[in-house]
């Protein structure tokens, strides 16, 4: 039994079905990456993974509760945090409130009026944040305003803001479209040093297989709304199916 | 102090220092000197400016903050004005009752309005609110008319029943705070000045200074935070654990009931709600306030809200004689021109003088005069330290809120 069970999900949008019987199972603390061409069903998967989007059927267990009919605050409250393709910052907050922001969310889940900022010390917020700010290396950024980072500190920063929730299972949407080779390269570290260091479970989308095959413990090919196969990366690269997918038959 | 930052202290001095000696600093001309009608410092304006500057700030905290743009909030206004006749009425004349309940009634409504505004955002919710406005201001001249007398306004008279008063008398008892009369005040002659002094204002502008105080606060706590993250990135929000819609919702209501507070405040001074303190013109002016001073800044909008209260009483008043006056100085053949051109501004023309201050800062100064301000302080700032960029080529670190 893994921590994210989907089972038999469809998604129709009109005459289009996104998804059709999807079922996958992803393993606690595993790295998983689901791959596929492009209109594959991928972010309509993710989608429905986060409250976005509600499956016409199937069910979708995170962690023994369903995640079916909650809403994105509620989805992320249980324990799931996403990256999205393009980083979702505060972009007029500085680089520290962007952190301390989910640092409140977790500790106080929905609404309350925070009147004093006071508080912030006495509940160690302020030290928690600056920790995940140092984790990821932006410490000396700390006071600029977000919206004035580059695209890879935009990432990072948006990474921090998710793990700083401590969450369970990790959703990463395209985490280095845009970025330089380089960039890409950081991201990867990072995300292996996050993977060492936590307990945490990922699922990562992505088009660029040097990010796939140094970061997937698992992989699964999606095609035409389908899972296509499920198998460990160094099976994935050669498989007959995954080729036909994404080069067509004549390969 | 008062668990202000150095830079905010300062701030909130400056405007106590300004609030306080209003009647001086709005008295700059002797009174018997032709400048003397651009003299402000009458207890009738300074009320004004004071009151508007709490609806200004209330309106900052919803639109500067959460960036929804409310344009129904004169309708908090005038229900708050309503509810405290209504106590003058039935309880006392100690504004005290009146304003509390403005406050309460005017933050009740807002809940609900706010409740149902709220579903949407952007244009549509500033449609909806004017919508909601536009209601209150129709249904207070009609339907309401019991409640509201409709057109005359509502009133004290000689038989309401103020339960909390000793009966009798023959005159409707003036407006006090417990036994201070609002309209008491008392004048200083000093050379050719003559400085007014008036209870009204003094208790208006305590009010206001409250309402700075707390709006300081406000944008500095993390509910502040959490509103500016409202505006900055709904999604983000969401996928963080936030519920957007408490947050701004409890803005919305704060806001109504800054505006309920200036209602009460209104009828402190003057015990008299008409409708048309609703009517959407009233919203629109202070939306112009707020852009005008700087939104989302925290002295913006008393800055604002002053400017546009002083050309609306003062420049609305100017005549050709106060032009002569005024450009006394030049050579008579420059003076008739400047005379002639000056007229089309002032008086009936004010509003167009309003309008092209409007769209000059609009388009120059897009964060308002507080904006204009920062640039003049950063003039001279530069000239005393030469080179501070940083090698690094990162954009100059940005005001943030409330500077």
């Amino acid at each position: 039994m893994g921590i994210l069970e989907v089972k038999d999900v469809n998604k129709r949008f009109g005459g289009l079905q996104a998804l059709g019987d999807v079922n996958l199972s992803i393993a606690e603390n595993s790295v998983h990456a689901i791959i596929g061409p492009n209109g594959a069903g991928k972010s309509t998967l993710l989608n429905c993974l986060v409250g976005k989007l509600i499956p016409d059927t199937g069910s979708v267990m995170f962690d023994g509760q369903s995640v079916l009919g909650r809403k994105p605050y509620e989805i992320n409250q249980m324990g799931i945090s996403r990256v999205f393709q393009t980083p979702e910052i505060f972009g007029d907050l500085t680089v520290f409130e962007n952190v301390l922001i989910p640092c409140f969310a977790k500790r106080d889940g929905a609404f309350r009026m925070h009147a004093y900022e006071p508080m912030l010390a006495e509940r160690d917020l302020v030290a928690e944040a600056e920790a995940m700010l140092d984790e990821v290396d932006m410490l000396a950024k700390r006071d600029m305003l977000a919206s004035y980072l580059s695209r890879g500190d935009k990432r990072r920063l948006e990474m921090a803001m998710c793990l700083v929730q401590q969450p369970k299972l990790l959703l990463l949407d395209e985490p280095t479209a845009g970025m330089s080779r380089a960039d890409t390269n950081n991201t990867i570290d990072l995300l292996k040093q996050i993977n060492a260091k936590r307990d945490i479970t990922m699922v990562i989308i992505e088009h660029d297989m040097h990010v796939v095959f140094s970061l997937a413990q698992r992989i699964t090919v999606l095609a035409q709304g389908s899972p296509l196969v499920e198998d460990a990366p160094e099976r994935i690269k050669g498989h007959p199916k995954v080729q036909e997918a994404y080069l067509g038959h004549a390969a | 102090m008062l668990g202000l930052n150095r830079k905010d202290l300062i701030l909130f001095l400056i405007v106590v220092g300004l609030v306080v000696f209003a009647p001086f600093i709005l008295n700059p001309f002797p009174e018997d000197s032709g400048l003397a009608r651009f003299n402000a410092g009458y207890p009738d304006l300074m009320q004004r400016f004071v009151i508007f500057g709490i609806f200004a700030i209330g309106f900052n905290i919803l639109f500067g903050l959460t960036g929804y743009l409310s344009f129904g909030h004169a309708a908090f206004l005038g229900i708050g004005s309503y509810a405290g006749v209504w106590m003058m009425k039935l309880l006392t004349v100690n504004i005290v009752p009146a304003i509390i309940a403005s406050i309460v009634v005017a933050g009740v409504f807002s809940l609900v309005i706010g409740f149902i505004c709220l579903r949407r955002s952007g244009i549509y919710f500033s449609i909806l609110t004017l919508a909601f406005a536009q209601m209150a201001f129709a249904l207070a001249y009609s339907v309401l008319t019991p409640i509201t007398a409709g057109e005359s306004g509502l009133q004290l008279s000689l038989n309401d029943p103020r339960i909390l008063e000793a009966g009798g008398g023959s005159s409707i008892p003036a407006a006090n705070f417990f036994g201070l009369t609002m309209r008491d005040g008392f004048e200083w002659a000093l050379g050719g000045w003559v400085f007014t002094f008036n209870f009204g204002y003094y208790f208006c502008a305590l009010l206001m200074l409250v309402a700075f105080y707390v709006s300081i606060r406000i944008f500095r706590s993390p509910f502040g935070m959490m509103l500016r993250a409202v505006k900055s990135n709904q999604q983000r929000m969401n996928y963080t654990g936030l519920n957007p819609k408490p947050y701004t919702l409890a803005a919305f209501v704060i806001s109504g009931m800054y505006a309920g507070l200036a209602g009460g405040l209104m009828v402190a001074v003057d015990p008299l709600a008409g409708a048309d303190r609703m009517f959407w013109t009233a919203s629109g002016e202070v939306v112009l306030m707020t852009i005008l001073g700087g939104a989302g800044t925290l002295i913006g909008p008393v800055l604002g809200a002053g400017m546009i209260k002083y050309f609306e009483n003062i420049f609305s008043r100017l005549n050709e004689r106060d032009l002569n006056a005024l450009y006394d100085f030049l050579p008579d053949g420059l003076q008739g021109v400047a005379v002639s051109v000056s007229q089309m501004f002032v008086g009936d023309g004010w509003l167009l003088t309003l309008g092209l201050m409007f769209m000059l800062v609009v388009i120059f100064l897009p964060g308002g005069l507080v904006e204009g301000g920062q640039r003049v302080s950063r003039l001279f700032r530069r000239r005393k330290k030469t080179k501070t960029d940083d090698p690094e080529h990162h954009p100059q670190p940005s005001p943030h809120v409330g500077e």
